[in-house]
């Protein structure tokens, strides 16, 4: 059984999506908003170049959590996050986080995803089971 | 100008979605999740799952579909060109398996005007075949300058 006790760094996790990510998650998820998958209209709407999904990076910070509980899908029951900056792709991602609470077979997880200095989601809490 | 709050407590009809092996397997390798649960149907059942089981957040594959035409409302009339999306909650109850059909409502739950931006918050509840609560979600996105 997983182990976590309050004030715990988690392994968390480093991804670098491709160029192509986002048209993989656009695929999988059906989430074809233009801004994700269109370098020409993500410009003409002000964006500096096509952005990651959220959804795909808070999929991310449910990976991280889930790995922290020992791997079973079934071990993250909740995951509330804020988005606050845009993603890009062809960028390191890295997500970290570290234990709140832990106690009776469950934990509590501070998780952020950034990329560099650009916290891309913070304020993300993770409840798990162990 | 004034933020529109007519649509508050409104609600959409239910959309369904049939969970299947393949399209849980697409987008557990998009995230890079490599654990067998969510490919191999032996590996699932021996787990203790029904079949192959989906990633906590493919819940957005099948509770989507519900909220398109909440946020595509005239009455909530979100200006989609100033909209980003803010905030997202999951809560998760029994798990989805391949095979699985999953039946999604949404409802605005809040729309309110705070600092010169207007929060439009969402929630979908999904639930399995046999009446099941799966997962309740939390949509808040933000729309600058309401």
């Amino acid at each position: 059984m997983t182990e976590l006790n309050a004030g715990d760094q988690i392994a968390g996790l480093s991804v670098t999506p491709d160029k192509y990510t986002p048209h993989r998650y656009a695929g999988a998820s059906g989430d074809f908003n233009p801004i994700h998958i269109d370098p020409e209209f993500a410009k003409a709407v002000g964006l500096p170049n096509t952005i990651l999904h959220g959804l795909y990076m808070m999929g991310l910070v449910a990976r991280a959590a889930t790995d922290a509980a020992g791997g079973d899908p079934g071990s993250l029951k909740r995951l509330s996050v804020q988005f606050r900056g845009m993603g890009a792709p062809e960028a390191e991602i890295v997500v970290s986080g570290e234990v709140k609470a832990a106690g009776d077979g469950k934990a509590t997880i501070d998780v952020v995803a950034a990329q560099g200095e650009n916290q891309t989601i913070r304020n993300a809490e993770a409840e798990v089971v162990l | 100008m004034a933020i529109k709050t007519e649509a508050i407590d409104k609600e959409w009809p239910a959309t369904t979605y049939e969970v299947g092996r393949e399209k849980i397997g697409e987008y557990a390798r998009v995230i890079g999740l490599e654990n067998p649960v969510h490919f191999d149907r032996e590996a699932a059942r021996a787990a203790g799952y029904r079949d192959v089981v989906a990633p906590p957040m493919f819940c957005v594959v099948y509770s989507a579909p519900a909220l398109g035409p909440a946020m595509f409302d005239p009455e909530v009339g979100m200006n989609f060109a100033a909209m980003v999306h803010g905030g997202q909650e999951f809560v998760w109850s029994e798990p989805a398996c391949s095979g699985d059909e999953i039946t999604t409502t949404a409802k605005c739950l809040e729309i309110y005007e705070k600092d010169g931006k207007g929060f439009y918050v969402f929630e979908t509840v999904s639930t399995n075949q046999d009446g099941a609560e799966v997962v309740r979600g939390t949509w808040t996105n933000i729309v600058r300058g309401v």
